[in-house]
């Protein structure tokens, strides 16, 4: 079956949260939104899905701090960040390039990174666009750090990092190579890459996604996140909300 | 003590020039025709806590020169791409911004809420948001050993403006499951809230809307705007108007386009 780059993203996505109890996901992350109730279909209802600003898809009745308390009570597992620039240390900016004073351009802001990287136990970067614009070797500001001194509580970080082009993952303050996704190459990757990384002898290529989970992400899936995401929904899955709310 | 206004902009009247508003955030009752009350009117210089980001309403406000500090965790038109006119003034140096990070905000105004100076957060350490935030204090936990942690100070806003689904004639306002309203309404001096209909009867005395409603106690003023969140959806009223934002964002990239909108949208004064 052939498949959409965004399908097998979500597939990896799904695959990183692994068997938890609770993912959440914030604001504008329309992808690892579809991996984690991807996941959820695959569990048959678990893990619990938390997909910020979707009334249908939260549980939350203490309103939107309810996230940030959840998470400070270690009752989130899975979490996902993106940002502006990410380096090879980890480190996230979602506020700005150049210098802070006559910054040159200006991203949303840092959202809740600067307290979710730090108590939600497996942070999943991703950043579609991979390019030496926005892997850097030095992010230009830190909404928040890959590490922190011993002393700081620190339940949480990155684990992975997934771009259009590969997977990473993220250990003792690095990031490893560990798939190329189809139609691209480790050259490639290593073109395109502002930061140093590890690479094993052997990186295998990124598996496509079965028959199977196509089907569930595009008949199931896709529907339910037409709610949270319409325009993605209808770009990737050609799916419109069915009536006016 | 509360009233019912006679219009919206006689509601609006105790947010003036220079207070400390407090607004919740793109999907939690954002009172957009109160908003667009505010800017005809020409207010200045406010100082704009999003709760704890914000979306096209920081944006309009930033755009049409009513802002002058900006606290909140983000600003962006989502799906729609980023806030232009957020984005302009950033780079134009024409508004003072306070960077925070979500829980921050809901923290310091829990603070407020609770009538102590400063809250704890975990996070933070090792963040430029704290670095650029001169107000943060760390210290070592007087309960822990080695254990640094952020202080943040309480956020005690002069005005909380939402808009809600209903309210009755004492003032008791339904605001559902959207909670973070009412630790606004607690936090702040001073409550407006804009609603889509009034209720028969109390919404007290039903136990299921009493756990959902915000007493009249906090709430200062009371305006009916139907359908005041659009262009932004009410919880569980209705949704959107994706093609509304779709042509705001288009429009709004523009100086000239942010013009036309404002003349379209908010100063030509009845709107869908």
């Amino acid at each position: 079956m052939t498949f959409r780059p965004e399908e097998l993203l979500a597939d990896q996505i799904a695959r990183l949260i692994g068997g938890v109890r609770h993912v959440a996901v914030g604001n504008a992350s329309p992808i690892p939104a579809a991996a984690a109730l991807l996941a959820r279909e695959r569990g048959k209802g678990r893990p619990y899905v938390s997909l910020l600003g979707s009334p249908k898809n939260t549980f939350w009745t203490d309103g939107a701090r309810e996230l940030f308390d959840c998470a400070g009570q270690g009752r989130i597992d899975v979490f996902f960040l993106s940002g502006g620039q990410i380096d090879g240390h980890g480190n996230v900016n979602l506020v700005e390039i150049g210098d802070h004073d006559h910054p040159k351009l200006r991203f949303p802001g840092s959202f809740g990174s600067a307290y979710l990287y730090y108590v939600v136990p497996k942070v999943i970067l991703f950043r579609t666009e991979h390019s030496r614009r926005t892997l850097v070797p030095q992010v230009d500001y830190i909404s928040a750090p890959g590490a922190s001194a011993p002393n700081v509580f620190r339940p949480g970080g990155p684990v992975a990092l997934i771009t259009n082009r590969c997977l990473f993952s993220f250990a003792d303050g690095r990031f490893t190579l560990r798939s190329v996704h189809p139609g691209h190459t480790i050259d490639e990757v290593m073109e395109h890459t502002g930061f140093d990384f590890d690479k094993p002898a052997h990186v295998p290529e990124t598996p496509a996604p079965s028959a199977e989970t196509l089907t569930l992400l595009r008949q199931t899936v896709a529907p339910q996140l037409a709610e949270l995401y319409p325009q993605f929904a209808k770009q990737v899955f050609g799916i419109e909300l069915k009536a006016a709310q | 003590m509360f009233e019912i206004a006679k219009s919206l902009d006689e509601a609006l009247s105790v947010i003036t020039d220079g207070c400390m508003l407090v607004v919740p955030r793109e999907v939690s009752g954002v009172p957009m025709e109160a908003t667009r009350a505010l800017i005809r009117r020409g207010i200045k210089n406010l100082h704009l806590v999003a709760l704890p980001t914000s979306s096209l309403q920081a944006d309009l406000l930033i755009g049409a020169g009513c802002v002058e500090t900006l606290e909140t965790s983000a600003v962006s038109l989502g799906e729609y791409g980023p806030a232009p006119r957020f984005t302009a003034a950033i780079l134009n140096g024409t508004i003072r911004m306070k960077d925070a990070t979500c829980p921050a905000l809901h923290a310091a105004l829990q603070a407020a809420e609770k009538g102590v100076p400063f809250m704890p957060l975990r996070g933070l350490i090792g963040s430029d948001v704290l670095k650029y935030r001169d107000d943060w204090k760390v210290i070592d936990s007087p309960f822990g050993d080695n254990d640094p942690i952020v202080l943040l100070p309480a956020i005690k806003p002069d005005v909380a403006l939402f808009h809600a689904a209903m309210a009755d004639r004492f003032g008791n306002v339904w605001i559902g499951r959207t909670r973070e309203l009412s630790t606004m309404a607690h936090a702040a001096e001073k409550t407006v809230v804009t609603v889509e209909r009034m209720h028969d009867g109390n919404l007290l005395d039903d136990p299921a809307l009493a756990a959902g409603t915000l007493p009249g106690f906090y709430v200062d003023s009371i305006a009916l705007a139907e359908r005041g969140a659009w262009p932004l959806p009410l919880p569980d009223q209705y949704g959107a108007d994706a093609a509304h934002l779709a042509e705001y964002a288009k429009l709004a990239a523009t100086e000239d386009g942010f013009a036309q909108y404002l003349g379209k949208h908010v100063y030509a004064k009845q709107v869908a």
